[in-house]
C-alpha cells in the first residue's frame, strides 16, 4: 500500500504513465481477489466497504429486475447484517417492494426449506449471509443456491464475516453477487469488495465517470483496493494453516467458559466460524462484564454499537430468543492469538463473571 | 487510583475529569445513557447525542478511556416511573435526588467497584471533607450560587469511601476559565437546567399523557368547592397563576395538594411552621440528636445550630428536630419557609456541612 500513499499519485484512470501504474496496481489485486474467490475479474468491483457492497449488490439487482418486470419480491434472513437488513427494509419502505424477512432456528441456522418456501414467482434477490458476525453460524448456502440457481432466482451473499474463515463456492452455490470487506481480514479500513456476476445485471448507485463497468464510478481508492488485495490473498493462501489453528484455539477458549456454571453456547455447536465463540452468561449485566474483561485486557464484545456509542439490543440474539437478562458475549481468536491469550482471556473471565455475581447482577 | 468519572458532556464533568486526571489519578470517562432514545437533537436536555460526543471529544483531549452505559431502563423505572407516579399522587417529586440515589450511586457506583474502579467522580458541585479517621463530611461548594448538596443528602459512609467530587473546590467561572485554558470544547457550554428528561420544560406537556385526564375540585381554606381542574399533577404548592380563579377579593395560592383535590388559600397560609419527614437518613450514619434533646446541648449543633433547606435553590433556616428512626418532625421557630410542597427533600446543615436529610410527607400552614 505505502507506496500509493507516498510516492505513486497517478490516477488509475489517466492514460498517462503514473496513471497506467496505478492502473496495473489495482487490476493485480482484482485478479488476487478473483483468484480467491474463485470468479472472473470482471466481476470483481471495488468499493468503501463491506456495506456499500451489500447496498449496491441488492439494491442494484433489486432496481434492474424490476425494471426489466421480473417482479419486486426480496427474501432475506433476520439475523444479516444491518447493512442488509437496513437496505432492503428501505427497498420495503420507501420503493414499494414486497419483502420477506425468513426468522433462523433456535441455533441460528436458517431452515433452508423454509427460506426456498418464501421465494416466489415475483422474487428478484435473495440475499443470505455466509455466515454471522455475532453468533458465527455458517447458513446452508450449498442447499440454498443450487435450489434457487435451478428457479433462475439470484443469489446474494455478505461474506464479510466468513471469507478466509471458512470456504466460499462461489460457482458451486451459483451465487449472483457476494459482498467482502477488507478489514475484517486484517486488510485496510474503508475498502470493500462487490462481486457481480456480469449476466445478472444491477443499476448503479453511484453515477459519474464510468469506472468499474459502469455499475461503480468514483476515482479508485488505489492504496486501499492495493492493500485489500494483498489482505485477501494472503487470508486465501493461509486458510489452510490458520482455519485449525483459529478452530484450536477457540474450542480451547469455549471449553474454559463454558465450565463456569451458568454459561452457556449462542447458536450452533458445529455449523460456526472456527474463530467465533458467542456465550450467554446467567446472573451478570453485559455491559459491566465486557468493561470488567476490557480493564483486565480482554477485548470482547457484545452486539453493536449504537449512535451514542451504548451497546444496542443485538437483533441477532432477539432472533434466537436468547433470554435479555442474560449477559451475552462474543468472543473471538484472531491472527495473532496465542494459546497463553487463550488461558489468561478464560481466567480473566471467571473472575470477572465471579465478581458481578458477588456484587449482585441486574442492573449492575 | 483507578477512578471512573461520569461525564455528560457538560463544563462541570469535562472539569471533574480534567482535574483527577492532573492529580495523577487513572482515569476513565463514562457517559451514562439514560434517554432509552437518544433525542438527536442539539443543544437541548441531557443525554442528547450531542452530549455524549461532547463527553467523548473531551476523553479524547484528555487521553483517557471512554465508555458509554446504558442505564435508561434503571433510570425509566426508578426515576422516571417515580416521577410519574408521584405527581399522580399529588407530590411534587425531585426526580436530581432519586436518580442519586438509585441510579448513579447505586448501579453505577456498585458496577464501578465491581468492574475495578476504586472511586467514582462525578462533576457534582459539593465538597468532601474527610477526618483523621476517614469519616467523610459533605460540604456546600465553594460556590454557593451551585451547590448541589441538597441533592446528595442520602450518601452514605460506604458510598462517600470511593466517592470524588473535585469541582467542589472551584466556583462556576472558574472552572469555565480552566477549561478553556485546557481547550476542552465544553468550556462555554450553557449551563443544564429543568428536568433532563423533559428538554422542552414543558411539564404539564410530559405529564399529561400518561396521567391523562384527572378531573378534580379547588378547595377553599374553608374547605368549601370553588370550582375544578383537569389534573392536580398541573400544579405546584405556592403556584399562584394559571388557577383560573380570577375574581376573588384577594389573591389564590395552592396551598396543599391532597389526591385530587388542590386546596387553595391566601399567601399566609403558605408559611410552613411544621414539617414531617420520612426516610430520613444521615451522612454520618446516625442523627445529631435524637428524641427531644435539645440541640443547645448538641456538641456539634450547640452555638451554630441547626437549619433545614426545603428545595433545591431555598435557603437554609433554622429549625428544631425531634428524630425517631428515619422520620422527622422539623419545626421553624424564627423564620417559616413558603409552599413547602410534599415530595421534596427537607435537607438539614449545621453552618456549611451537610448532615443528612429525608422526603416531606407532611406539612402545616402557620396558621
Amino acid at each position: 500500500m505505502l507506496p500509493y500513499l507516498e510516492a505513486e499519485h497517478g490516477n488509475p484512470s489517466s492514460s498517462h504513465r503514473a496513471g497506467r501504474a496505478a492502473r496495473a496496481a489495482v487490476e493485480q489485486a482484482r485478479e488476487q481477489v478473483a483468484t480467491a474467490l474463485g470468479v472472473a475479474p470482471l466481476d470483481v468491483v471495488f468499493t468503501s466497504g463491506g456495506t456499500e457492497s451489500d447496498n449496491a449488490a441488492i439494491k442494484g439487482t433489486a432496481w434492474a429486475a424490476r425494471t426489466a418486470g421480473r417482479g419486486n419480491h426480496l427474501v432475506t434472513t433476520a439475523i444479516e447484517h444491518h447493512a442488509v437488513l437496513e437496505t432492503v427494509q428501505w427497498l420495503a419502505d420507501h420503493q414499494g417492494f414486497e419483502l420477506t424477512v425468513v426468522p433462523v432456528q433456535p441455533d441460528g441456522v436458517v431452515d433452508a426449506d423454509r427460506l426456498l418456501d418464501a421465494v416466489h414467482d415475483d422474487t428478484v434477490l435473495v440475499s443470505v449471509m455466509a455466515a454471522n458476525n455475532e453468533i458465527g453460524t455458517v447458513q446452508p448456502l450449498e442447499v440454498i443456491g443450487p435450489a434457487l440457481a435451478g428457479r433462475r432466482v439470484p443469489l446474494h451473499t455478505d461474506a464479510v464475516q466468513a471469507f478466509g474463515r471458512t470456504h466460499l463456492d462461489v460457482a458451486g452455490w451459483s451465487l449472483s453477487a457476494l459482498s467482502l470487506s477488507a478489514h475484517k481480514i486484517n486488510g485496510p479500513k474503508g475498502v470493500g469488495v462487490w462481486v457481480q456476476a456480469r449476466d445478472v445485471p444491477a443499476q448503479s448507485l453511484l453515477h459519474g465517470g464510468g469506472q468499474e463497468r459502469g455499475i461503480r464510478s468514483g476515482t479508485f481508492n488505489t492504496a486501499g483496493i492495493v492493500g485489500c488485495g494483498a489482505a485477501v490473498e494472503l487470508a486465501a493462501q493461509t486458510m489452510d494453516v490458520e482455519v485449525p489453528r483459529l478452530r484450536w484455539l477457540r474450542d480451547r477458549l469455549l471449553s474454559g467458559l463454558l465450565a463456569v456454571d451458568g454459561v452457556g453456547l449462542n447458536g450452533h455447536a458445529e455449523r460456526r466460524l472456527p474463530h467465533n465463540a458467542n456465550v450467554a452468561v446467567d446472573s451478570c449485566n453485559g455491559e459491566a462484564l465486557l468493561f470488567a474483561l476490557d480493564m483486565a485486557g480482554v477485548a470482547a464484545s457484545a452486539g453493536s454499537a449504537c449512535q451514542s456509542g451504548a451497546a444496542a439490543a443485538s437483533h441477532v440474539l432477539s432472533a434466537i430468543d436468547a433470554p435479555a437478562d442474560k449477559a451475552h458475549l462474543r468472543l473471538t481468536c484472531g491472527r495473532t492469538t496465542t494459546q497463553a491469550d487463550i488461558d489468561t482471556a478464560v481466567e480473566v473471565f471467571g473472575d470477572c463473571v465471579k465478581r458481578l455475581r458477588d456484587a449482585g447482577g441486574g442492573y449492575l | 487510583m483507578k477512578v471512573l468519572v461520569a461525564m455528560s458532556g457538560g463544563v462541570d464533568s469535562s472539569m471533574a475529569a480534567a482535574l483527577l486526571v492532573e492529580q495523577g489519578h487513572d482515569v476513565t470517562g463514562v457517559h451514562l445513557k439514560m434517554a432509552a432514545t437518544p433525542s438527536g437533537l442539539p443543544g437541548k436536555g441531557c443525554c442528547t447525542l450531542d452530549d455524549a460526543r461532547d463527553a467523548r471529544r473531551v476523553a479524547d483531549r484528555l487521553g483517557i478511556a471512554f465508555a458509554v452505559w446504558d442505564f435508561s431502563a434503571a433510570f425509566a423505572e426508578r426515576v422516571v416511573d417515580d416521577f410519574v407516579s408521584e405527581y399522580e399522587a399529588g407530590r411534587t417529586p425531585n426526580p436530581c435526588v432519586r436518580c442519586n440515589e438509585r441510579v448513579k450511586y447505586a448501579a453505577l457506583l456498585d458496577r464501578a467497584r465491581a468492574v475495578g474502579f476504586d472511586a467514582l467522580a462525578t462533576g457534582h458541585h459539593v465538597r468532601l471533607r474527610r477526618d483523621d479517621d476517614g469519616t467523610a463530611h459533605l460540604w456546600r461548594a465553594a460556590d454557593a450560587d451551585k451547590d448541589q448538596t441538597y441533592v446528595l443528602y442520602m450518601a452514605d459512609q460506604r458510598q462517600l469511601v470511593a466517592t470524588l467530587w473535585p469541582v467542589g473546590e472551584y466556583r462556576k467561572s472558574s472552572l469555565r476559565a480552566m477549561a478553556a485554558e485546557r481547550g476542552l470544547l465544553t468550556a462555554a457550554k450553557p449551563d443544564s437546567s429543568d428536568i433532563c428528561f423533559i428538554p422542552d420544560g414543558d411539564l404539564a406537556g410530559f405529564l399529561r399523557p400518561r396521567l391523562g385526564q384527572r378531573a378534580g375540585s379547588f378547595v377553599g381554606p374553608d374547605g368549601l368547592t370553588l370550582g375544578g381542574h383537569d389534573g392536580a399533577y398541573r400544579f405546584t404548592v405556592g403556584q399562584r397563576r394559571g388557577l383560573g380563579l380570577s375574581g376573588r377579593s384577594q389573591p389564590l395560592y395552592v396551598t396543599a395538594i391532597n389526591g385530587r383535590q388542590v386546596h387553595v388559600g391566601g399567601r399566609e397560609r403558605l408559611r410552613c411552621k411544621r414539617l414531617l419527614a420520612r426516610g430520613v437518613s444521615w451522612i454520618a450514619g446516625h442523627p445529631p440528636i435524637t428524641g427531644h434533646q435539645p440541640i443547645a446541648e448538641h456538641p456539634l449543633l450547640a452555638g451554630i445550630g441547626l437549619t433545614a433547606q426545603v428545595r433545591y435553590r431555598g435557603r437554609p433556616l433554622r429549625c428544631e428536630a425531634d428524630i425517631v428512626g428515619d422520620v422527622a418532625q422539623v419545626r421553624f421557630p424564627d423564620e417559616q419557609p413558603e409552599s413547602v410542597a410534599t415530595g421534596q427533600a427537607v435537607v438539614f446543615y449545621s453552618g456549611r456541612e451537610c448532615l443528612g436529610g429525608g422526603t416531606i410527607t407532611k406539612s402545616w400552614p402557620v396558621t
